[in-house]
Formats: structure tokens, sequence, C-alpha cells
């Protein structure tokens, strides 16, 4: 079911310098986006694992995702998170976006309301002037029921499923 | 002499090749043997074989020729006549031209031609005549892999043993070798090749020789292996590996300098490849080619080998230079091995050429253009990353050059040293080193780190290059040396250079100014050869700076410790090369200096700091070493008397003036860090050095003679404890590290000192009235506890040979201090019986005892303490004792139960002594423990008739001495830093936790079947202690018994907060079943259980990492065979999901990856039942199902 190459050459980022946290040994520790951050690089390589063997960057290196980009309010419980797809075109994008909602409902406790969004200008959509779609787009997202409706589909599910798992088989 | 027909018959049975391998060989050694002994002649064995050997069916003749090949291998040592082997050798010579039977005729030619001088060789003619045949008849490239490989040994023994020989055979010998060599492919007939080569060259070394006309085409052969490309796989030919293989062809290629106009230019060529194994092998294969092709065939290739050597440094060297303490004086080889490797190649190009070699470098217009750029940046850290590494490559190729000769030396100094002082304005003068008064103006011009950092670079060249030549002593007979000149009449300014770039620094605190200063100082310090080279006002100037540094920067961390750094090496230096003219100044300067930290008042370096520069100067070498430990233990004694003595007088001080709390608070303190530095850094140096066991002797002496002296003891209760227990760690050490008699000294002295302060309580009394002993040792003074706890630390530390006097009544009074609660008293008495003598030896009086009379006393003791019915009666008495006027009742229980809980303490100790040195009694001990254990609170119950709230006290209490019980198993088996280990001479058995686990656990299994649920809880305390203190390789091959156990006691711990270190100590053992294959195993069966547990402690709430762990432990169990482990999917999830709200964040992301886990494997298991097109990756859940 291999499909051709999305996008055959993305551009690789250097990777930043990682932030240390200092660990108060006692004390809570709150959420914050660095750990999100952890979290969903645990999807690390996973546009190589559907597609292309020949890209082994991680979701940090195509720069989708970054530190910045995501922000937590820990009383509200609320995660917002903005990805930037490499890839303009709809499929793909889709599909990191249904990936992150999976993970991110795994790994955190069902109290946390979590939005995903893409980063304005970066979907083909709106380079094509209509910014209602990527509008759509994120509705489409943050729609509780289609994501369950688009989970139920097993070709689609199935593609989530190897995404976020297939890299520890 | 053998039967014919038994011989015909191993004969046949060897040439039948329908038989198998093994009867072919035994009937090759049954033939060998009868040859050997004398029972059969090669001339009877060749008659019967001629049939054999002379057949036209092939394979029938290549058999048996291989057996005659075979029997003259395992005849190699055997004797034989001329004749024999002429007429052998020339039958074998014969056959290398039947193919079909060619291995045989190879084999045996090799076994004659190996044949050692003693028991007859093959002659040179003969030899010739085999090189003959081989060159006519062998085809060896179309031969097979194992023939090819030993045609080639064949002819690399004839090379090799036959020079003479076959070196007639000139032209035709060497194109049969071009012949035979080219083409091959396999790794081992390559390495006989390339030194067939290798050989063959050796054979002709005259340039006019046959070899010449064929030095082309046998390059050509041997450069298309250049560099050596080798992918074989791991598994097969382990026994070449890819550097075997380069240093042989390394070795064929400088075998003979007529290669050379073929040679350099392919090395050349490969060194500008992109590939860094290629560069890295180019530079070792010119190197060894330089040595040996000679200057006059280099000489042409100089310039094409300086541009390329010039360009692999340049890109090669890091561009970052290491500005730690530890780089200042460390060897100074670049990390990157192509740049060592380039610079070790330019060090031998310049010794063989120098006159050519210095030219090119002189003039060469990239170094020249750094020199002329040097000025644009003043500090290090503006210089951009492409110039600082162009920078570095100059430093270093300078530095090579510089250090590789004199006569180079001399041309760099002329060349780029006097640029580099224009450059920073350091005008010469001679050594006198008046400053000038512009000196303040061009301040800001000496701080060019660029120009300051080459300087460096060739000094400290040029100090290698004198320290390695050997010449230190004829100083003077460098006086006409251009360098010696220059550096004279540089030096004092120089310094003033590095100092300034160091004044610079402190205003911008920046690390590269600060450590270019200091190794600028540092390397001027240390040129060999006393005053003759920098002078001494030079040398003073110097060390002055660098103790300034010490007493004043000690606020920023790096220019402190660069300068006590500096100060170690000169220190060291100065040991190293014996300069004696130098040794007066740092002794006064450095070494005083810095030993009067450790007395000055309470101002300015903090205490830690300056003990880090004493024992650091201390270091650098032995006499400094002796003064540093004079000046500390000075420091220590005079301290230690304001502790004893002035105590008193300073109380009255203090109720006066409230200002004086300070100061007497601080000898405490000043002696507890002097003592810690003394043990921590004073003694581990003595323990490497030899000869310094007085100094140790005598510490351990006048600590003791201090004590006997300080009658008006009087140490104040609040800061007493610290001091004593540094005291008896610098005690313990120092006797420790020295010899049995200087111990026996000190044993005595410290014997004497507490004979004549405390009475020994005599033996019957202790067993009558040990609870009336025990109280009054309450009343000893503090003096006496600090003799005895003094003493306790020299028995911990003393051989077992060393002889303690008067055993039996130390044994006792070690007995009831313990009983006291004294810990330092039970661990001596556990040192002593782990290092008593078995048997009472030679002529003891009667105070000495042996190990059973000291047990014998300990037991009786304890075992009067526990006894049920004695203890009621102790009880009473203790009871009638306390309550003579208060009627206190409680008390009386109270001190009762605590004099158990010490008792236990003790034994505890006492039975770790038994257990390391393997003494059976040990059981004695456990079998207590036990006891206590088991007793259930009941023997303390059942004799009081008191009401019910005083029995819930005493139950209480009863359960402290329980726990205490429990914990005795962590002391029995677990590891101890203070005693009874390899440094305190202790006896240990091997395997001695082994032994004690397998002992105790069917026991303590047993014991827990039989109580009721309630009081197993401290079984299982103690029962975790074993667990967690046995090694894990022995947990893990019993890990099926030990599994329910170790269950169990998770859970029952779980439910105490107190118990959390030891509940997290028995999950790393669980985690690390787990992870181990073998575990894994083991746990399979009880996996429904194990999950259980572990679910249950993800909730622990008390301690983080132990919900951590057993987070950890679950992504573990996912690895177990996923049929198994189905059922409990449900169950860890929910636990996870729970999990992912844990408070920290550590547990958190250890959920995240657990859930990962087990999700994975569930999906999986949806889709095996969804799809009918599974993936390969789900292969093995097919098979489970």
């Amino acid at each position: 079911m291999t499909l051709g190459l999305i996008n055959a050459n993305p551009v690789v980022h250097a990777k930043k310098e990682r932030v240390v946290r200092n660990e108060d040994p006692h004390g809570d520790d709150a959420v914050d986006p660095l750990e999100i951050y952890d979290i969903l690089l645990l999807l690390a390589n996973f546009v190589r694992d559907i597609r292309d063997p020949e890209h082994p960057y991680s979701l940090e290196q195509l720069s989708v995702l970054s530190e910045e980009s995501i922000t937590v309010d820990e009383k509200l419980g609320r995660i917002l998170i903005t990805f930037t797809p490499t890839i303009q075109h709809c499929s793909m994008a889709t599909v990191i976006g249904l990936c992150l909602r999976v993970k991110l409902k795994e790994c955190f406790p069902p109290h946390f309301k979590v939005d995903i969004k893409v980063a304005p200008g970066s979907h083909a959509d709106e380079e094509s002037g209509d910014v209602r779609k990527t509008n759509a787009f994120n509705k489409l997202l943050n729609d509780k029921e289609r994501v369950a409706a688009a989970l139920e589909n097993p070709n689609l599910r199935q593609l989530v499923d190897e995404c976020l798992y297939s890299n520890e088989l | 002499m053998a039967e014919p027909s038994q011989l015909s018959q191993y004969i046949e049975s060897f040439v039948d090749s329908s038989r198998s391998p093994t009867q072919q060989a035994a009937s090759l050694e049954a033939i060998a043997s009868l040859l050997k002994n004398n029972q059969l002649t090669i001339e009877t064995l060749v008659r019967e074989m001629e049939g054999y050997l002379t057949t036209v069916d092939n394979i029938i003749r290549a058999r048996g020729i291989l057996l005659l090949g075979e029997v003259l291998v395992c005849l190699a040592s055997k004797p034989l006549d001329d004749a024999t082997i002429h007429s052998l050798i020339g039958f074998f010579t014969d056959r290398l031209a039947d193919w079909r039977a060619l291995r045989g005729a190879l084999v045996g030619c090799l076994a004659l031609m190996r044949r050692k001088s003693s028991g007859g060789m093959v002659c040179g003619s003969d030899a010739k005549a085999v090189a003959e045949s081989y060159l006519q008849n062998l085809q060896v490239q179309s031969l097979g892999q194992y023939e090819r490989k030993l045609s080639f040994e064949l002819m690399e023994c004839v090379l090799e043993r036959y020079p003479n020989a076959v070196a007639s055979l000139g032209d035709t010998l060497i194109y049969g070798i071009c012949e035979s060599v080219d083409g091959e492919k396999d790794p081992h007939c390559l390495m006989l090749t390339f030194h067939i080569i290798e050989v063959l060259s050796r054979l002709f070394p005259d340039p006019s020789d046959a070899l010449a006309g064929f030095a082309h085409e046998l390059f050509e052969i041997l450069g298309c292996y250049f560099p050596i490309h080798f992918t074989h796989q791991k598994d097969e030919d382990m026994t070449i590996k890819r550097d075997d293989l380069a240093r042989a062809l390394m070795l064929a290629f400088s075998s003979t300098p007529l290669f050379e106009p073929y040679a350099i230019p392919l090395l050349l060529e490969k060194l500008s490849s992109s590939l860094p194994s290629a560069k890295l092998d180019s530079l070792r294969y010119l190197t060894d080619c330089t040595m040996k092709y000679g200057a006059d065939r280099m000489a042409k290739h100089i310039e094409a080998i300086w541009s390329s050597l010039k360009e692999a440094i340049f890109t090669s060297l890091d561009s970052v230079l290491l500005f730690t303490p530890e780089s200042l004086e460390g060897p100074d080889l670049p990390k990157n091995e192509i740049a060592a490797e380039a610079l070790s190649l330019l060090e031998k190009l310049i010794v063989q050429n120098t006159k050519l070699f210095l030219d090119l470098i002189v003039g060469d217009e990239d170094i020249s253009m750094i020199f002329n750029t040097l000025s644009d940046y003043k500090n290090y850290h503006e210089i951009p990353l492409e110039r600082k590494q162009r920078l570095n490559a100059v430093g270093r190729i300078l530095f090579t050059t510089a250090k590789a000769s004199q006569v180079s030396c001399n041309r760099v100094f002329e060349c780029f040293f006097s640029r580099l002082m224009d450059i920073l304005g350091l005008s010469a003068r001679n050594s006198s080193g008046q400053p000038f008064f512009e000196e303040s103006i061009l301040i800001s011009k000496r701080c060019n780190h660029g120009a300051l950092y080459l300087s460096i670079e060739i000094l400290s060249a040029c100090r290698d290059m004198i320290a390695s030549s050997e010449t230190i002593l004829a100083a003077t007979s460098h006086t006409e040396e251009t360098w010696k000149y220059l550096l004279q009449s540089f030096s004092s300014a120089l310094t003033m250079g590095f100092c300034s770039a160091f004044i610079c620094s402190s205003e911008g605190t920046h690390d590269a100014a600060t450590y270019i200063g200091v190794k600028g100082l540092l390397i001027l310090a240390t040129f060999p050869g006393g005053y003759s080279l920098i002078s001494k006002t030079v040398f003073e100037k110097i060390l002055v700076t660098f103790v300034s540094i010490i007493n004043e920067e000690y606020s920023k961390r790096l220019p402190w410790k660069l300068a006590l750094k500096a100060l170690v090496e000169i220190g060291s230096f100065i040991e190293r090369y014996h300069e004696s003219e130098k040794e007066p100044s740092y002794m006064d300067i450095v070494v005083e200096k810095i030993l009067s930290l450790a007395f000055v008042g309470d101002f300015g370096i903090p205490f830690p700091l300056r003990l880090e520069a004493l024992s650091d100067i201390g270091t650098s070498g032995r006499s400094y070493m002796l003064k540093v430990v004079q000046g500390l233990e000075e420091a220590i004694y005079a301290n230690l008397y304001e502790v004893y003595v002035c105590m008193a007088n300073k109380l009255l001080l203090i109720l006066k003036d409230n200002y004086h709390v300070h100061g007497s608070t601080n000898s405490a303190e000043i002696v507890t860090h002097l003592l810690k530095c003394y043990s921590d850094k004073v003694i581990p140096w003595i323990r490497c050095e030899k000869g310094f066991e007085e100094v140790l002797l005598q510490f351990a002496i006048n600590i003791w003679n201090q004590f006997e002296n300080s009658t008006h003891f009087n140490a104040s209760q609040t800061n007493k404890k610290g001091v004593l227990d540094v005291m008896m760690k610098a005690m313990r050490l120092a006797v420790a590290n020295c010899s049995e008699e200087k111990q026996n000294i000190i044993v005595q002295k410290s014997y004497n000192i507490l004979s004549s302060s405390i009475s020994f309580p005599l033996e019957e009394m202790l067993l009558q009235e040990g609870f009336q002993i025990a109280q009054e040792v309450d009343n000893i003074s503090s003096r006496d506890e600090w003799v005895l706890s003094l003493f306790a630390a020299v028995t911990i530390a003393v051989h077992p040979q060393t002889h303690i006097p008067n055993t039996r009544s130390i044994v006792s009074l070690f007995m009831t201090t313990l009983l006291k609660g004294n810990v330092v008293a039970a661990q001596a008495l556990g040192s002593m019986v782990n290092k008593l003598d078995l048997k009472s030896m030679r002529g003891q009086t009667s105070s000495d005892c042996t190990l059973e009379e000291a047990m014998d006393i300990i037991l009786n003791l304890s075992l009067w303490i526990f006894d049920k019915n004695s203890s009621s009666s102790i009880q009473s008495k203790m009871i009638s004792v306390h309550d003579t006027g208060l009627n206190d009742l409680s008390n009386g229980v109270g001190s009762c139960t605590s004099l158990q809980i010490h008792a236990i303490l003790g034994l505890a100790w006492i039975g770790k002594g038994l257990l390391m040195r393997g003494h059976e009694k040990v059981n004695d001990i456990t079998m207590i423990f036990l006891r206590c254990l088991q007793s259930s609170g009941r023997a303390g119950i059942s004799h009081q008739e008191t009401s019910i709230s005083e029995n819930n006290y005493k139950l209480d209490l009863h359960n402290s001495v329980m726990k205490t019980a429990a914990d005795a198993f962590q002391i029995l088996i677990g590891d101890c830093e203070q005693c009874l280990n390899r440094e305190f001479h202790a006896i240990i058995r091997p395997l001695y936790k082994q032994r004690f686990f397998s002992a105790v656990m069917p026991v303590l299994q047993s014991l827990v079947m039989k109580l009721e649920p309630l009081s197993r809880s401290f079984l299982f305390r103690a029962s975790a202690h074993v667990i967690i203190d046995t090694p894990l390789i022995v947990v893990l091959s019993d890990t099926k018994k030990i599994i329910p156990m170790l269950l169990d006691g998770l859970s029952a711990l779980s439910n105490d907060v107190v118990d959390k270190d030891v509940l997290y100590g028995l999950l790393l053992v669980l985690s690390g079943i787990l992870m181990d294959k073998n575990g894994q195993e083991a746990v399979s069966d009880s996996a429904h259980t194990v999950v259980n547990c572990l679910v249950d402690l993800t909730r622990y709430p008390h301690m983080m990492l132990v919900r951590e762990t057993a987070m950890q432990c679950l992504i573990a169990i996912s690895g177990l065979s996923h049929a198994r482990i189905y059922p409990m999917r449900t169950q860890v999830l929910q636990a996870v999901i729970k999990a992912l709200d844990d408070p920290k964040r550590a547990v958190r992301r250890e959920a995240v990856r657990c859930r990962q886990a087990w999700s994975v494997f569930s999906e999986c298991w949806h889709q095996l039942h969804q799809e009918a097109s599974i993936s390969n990756s789900f292969h093995s859940f097919s098979q489970v199902q």
C-alpha cells in the first residue's frame, strides 16, 4: 500500500538545543508544553513510518511541531496545538492532525480539552486565498463526532495506528 | 614392525573417500604414531603405498599423495636422513605438475620445506627445484581458495627460508610471482601475497637488480588494493581484520624504494579523498614510506606533500580549544586521529629533510596570512570560527616544527617568534627584567590573544624539545642557539604579557584569556635547566602571581582552579626533573604561603577552598606533601586542643559575651574540615605512595598522646558528635593503611590510655548483673566515651594478625557499651569476631581468648537477655531499680525494650563479622533474630497483668524490637563502608551472601506459612532486606521460589510510609528480574499476580520513584508471551489512565510509554481478528495463536 512520495524533498531543520528543566524533587510538576512536546515526539519518525524510509527525520527536524507551538493551561485543562504541515496537501495534514489527536487522547487524562489547529498560511487551501477552508479544516480536526467517524473508518484507523505504534514493533 | 596387513588397512581407510572424516583422521594418526615410534620406516610406507601413489585413478592418487603429505606434516620434528628428504622432495616437486592431485603435493612440499635444521632440511638446490617446478606448473589463480592459500604459503616459505637459492632465478621468479598474485581477492590469501611481495623486495635490494624492471608492474598489482575496503561480515573470518590487511599492505608498499615514483602520487591522491579511513591510511602509509624510502627520494615530492598535509591539518583539526583545568598540561595530542597522524608525519618529514621543509613552512602564504591578520582581533572569543580553526592549525604546525630539532627550533624562533613579539609590542632586554615605563601604555596591545596563543605553542614546543633531548645538564651548550638568545631576552617581557592577559581578563572575564595567561606562565615556569634559561626573578614572579590569585581571586572559580593546577604542575615538574635550584623558591613562595592558609584567621578564602589548595599542592611532590602533612597535623592538634580544653574556658566567656559563641564553634568546625581533608585527600595519596607509613603512625600516636595529656577534657555536647565522627574516620583510615607492626604499636598505645581511664567489667559480674552494668555505663564521662570510640575505631581497622591485648575484657567492655547503644562498639566487636584466631596459638596469656570463647561470652549474655524466663526477671529487676521512688512503670519497660534493641543491633554487627568469615555460629544469632520475629509480642505481654492501655503501649514497644530484628538482616548481609570490608582487612569468605541467602530464605518462607497474617509483616521486612542485598544474579537463579515471597513483601510493605525505602529496593529487584530474559520466563507463570501487585504500586502515594519503577516494570511485562498477558490488558490500561494524571512528570512519561507498549499489543490483537492480511511484523502473533 505504498504510495508515491508526497513530499520527496522535505526541508530539514537543525535540532534545537533542549532546555534543561530543573527538577524539583518535592511538589507537583505541572503539565507544560515541553512535556506534551516530548510525548508527541514519541511519534518521531512517523513520516518515515507511513510513507518513506528515505526520510529518517523526526517531526522536530521537519519543523512540523515545535515547543512554541504548544500552549497549555493547566487550570482550565486546555491544550492548544498548532502544527505546520510540510506537505501542502490535504491528506497528510489530516492524518497528522488525527494522529496528534489520538495520541493526546491516549496520553492525557480525559479532563484535558485538546484543540488542534493548522498554522495559518501553511496549508495549501489557504494559499489559494480561501481562508474559510482552513477554518473548515480546523473545524474538522476539532469536531468530536467527525473524528470519531474518521476513526471508525478501518483504513484511516489502520493508518493512524501504524503512525502511532509501528515504531515500537 | 607393524603388520603389513594392518598398515594397508589404515592406508585403505584413509584413501577410501567414502569413509567418514573421523575415520580418516584416526588412520592418519595411527600411521604417524607408527612412524614416530620407529615401528615403521618411511621406505616401507612408500613401498606399501606405491600402488596408491602411481595409480591412474585420479581420486585415489590424490588421496594417496595427500596421505603421504599429511604424514610428513605429523613428522615435522622427527629426524630424517638427507637421502629420504631428497627423494621425497623430488617426488613432491614432480607431483606439482599433477593438477589433479595438487593438494597432497603442496602439503608435502610445505611440510618438507618447513622442517627445522635439527631434523634434516631440504637442501638449497632442491628448494630451487621446487620453486622452478612451482613457477612452471602452477596456475595459482585458477585454483580453489584452499589450494591458493597453500601455494602462497609454499612460496612465502621458499622466499623466507631459501632466499639465496631462489634469488638466482631472477626475472622468472618475479614474473611468476606477479602472475600468481594478480587478481587475488580472498583476505587470507591477500595477507600472504602482501607478505610475499614484501619479502621479494627484500630479496632484491639493489635498484639495479632484476626487480627494477618489474617495479611498476608489481606496484600496479598492489596499488589497486589501496585503500583497503573490507566489507566482510562479522561472523566469518574473525581472524582477519581490516587493520591487519592495511598493515600488511603498508609493509608491502614501503618494502622497496623502487615503488616511490608510483606510491607517493597514489597516496597523495587518496589523501585528498573525502573518506576519512582513506585519509588516515594514506597518512600512515606516507609516514612509513617516508622512513623507508629515504630523504633523497622523498625530496622530490616534498612540495606536493606539504600542500596536501597542510590541507589535511587545516580541515581536520577541531576549531574549539578547551579551556578547562584538565587540559592545562594534558597530553597535547589532538583528538582527531587524522590530525594526529598528519602532525606525526610532519614531524618525521622535518627531521628527515630539515632545510627543504623549513623553507616551505617559512615561505608558506597561508601561514603568513594568519600572522598578518593576527592583530585584527584582540580577544579570542571575537575571532570567527573558521579563523580559530586555522589559528589552531598553524599553532599545531609551529609546535610540531619547533619540537622536531634544534635547527628547526632556531628557525621558528627566528622567523615567527620575533614576529609575534613585534605584534605583541614586547621589547627585548636582558633578563634582569626591569619594567619599562611604557608598560602600561602597551597593555592593550599586549592583549592579543591570537599572538599569545601562538607564542604559547612555540614556547611549549621549545620546552618539550629540551626536555626530551636529554641535554638539560649541558644547558650552556645551547648558548649559540638563536632560540636561547631570544628566549632569554624576551622571557621577562613575556611574563608581563601573560600577566596582562590575565589582568585584562579579570575585567572582561573570559575563559580564553585566563587560560592563555595561566598556560603561558606555566610553560615559562617549567623550562628545564635551572635558572639558565628563565631567570630566578622571572620564575619567582610567576609563582607570586599564581599564589596571589589563589589568595585573592577565590570568588572566581576558573582562574582559581587554573592557577592551583598550574602550581601543582610546577611542583611536580620540579620533583620530576630534580630542579634543585628552583625547589627552595617553590617551597618558600608557594608551600609556605599556602600552608599558612590553614592557620590564618577567618577572613578571606572559605575554608574548604583553602584545604583544597593545600592538599592539591601536597600531591605535587613527596617533599611538599611531607610539609603539607606536617602543617595540616599541627593545625589539627591546635584546633583539637581548643575543642578539648579551651571549651571550658570558652563556655565562661560565652556566658559573658555572645560574640565568642561564633569563635568556639569555629574551631570544632575547622577541625572537622581539617580531618575530613586529611582522610579524604591525604590518606588516599599516602596509600598510593610508598614509604609514608611512618607519617600515619605518628598521626595516630599523636592524637592519642594529645588525648592522654588533656585531662581537663570538656567537649561541649553540641559539636562533639561531628568532631568525634571525623576523628574516628581519620583514625580508622590511618590505622588501616599501616602495616601490622605499626598497628601493634598504635593498639598498645591506645590500650594503655583506655585501661588507665576505664575500669573493665568482670565477666562473671556481667552475666549476673548485666543490666546494672548497663546502668553504670550510662554514667561514663564524655572523655571516656571518646576514648572508647576511638579505641573501637582502631580495632575496626586492624589486620587480623595484629595482636589486641586483653581480648577477653575488651570483648566484655564492648558488649556492655553496645548495650548502651554505642554502634561503633558493636562494629568493633563485629570486626574483632571477624578477625579473631580460631584456635589459640603460641603462648597466649589467660586474658586473650579465641573466637569460641569470645562467642561464648557474647551469646551467653544475649541469650540471657532474650530468654523468656529471665527477661521477665530482668524486667522486674529493672523496674525495681528504676522505680525505687517514682513507681514509673512504663519507663522500666521502655528501658528494657531499648536494651533489647541495642542488643539486637550489636548482635547484628557481630553476626555480620561471623557471616563474612563463614563461621557457623552466625546461625545461632540468626535464630535469635528469627525468634524475635516470631514472638508476635506475646513474650512481652504475658507476665504483665496491667491495664489494656498499658498493654497497647507495650505491644508498640515490642513492635519496635521486632522491627529492629528485621532490620538486623540488612546489617547482616548489606555492605558497610565504616567497617568490615576489604579496606579494613576483614576476612571475607567468597560467596558468603549467596550462602546466607540460600540458608535463610527457606526458613523465612516456612515461618511466613506458620504465622498468622497480622504478624507476618516483619518477616517480610526481614526477607526483603535479604533479597535486596543479595546479588541479583543469585536471586535470578532462584526466581520461581522467591517471587511469591517478593510479591507478598511488596504488598505488605506498601501499607506503611516508613517502609518506603525498603519497598523501593525490593521493587528494584523485581524490575531486575523482569529485565532479565531468564527472569521473565520464571515470572511468566505468575504474571497475573505480578501485574496485580504492580498495578497497586502505581498508586503508591509516598514515593515517586516507586510509581515510576512500577510503571517501568509494567512495560517490561508487556514483553512476555502475549497469550499469557492478554487477559490483564484492560486492568493495566485502566491503571495507566489513572497514572496519566499523576502529579509527577516522570511517572506520566512512563505511563505514556507503558500505554504505548500495551496498546501496540492490543491493536495488533484487534487487527489479527479483523483482517485477513497481516503484515510481517505480527508474525510472532500468528505463532502464538
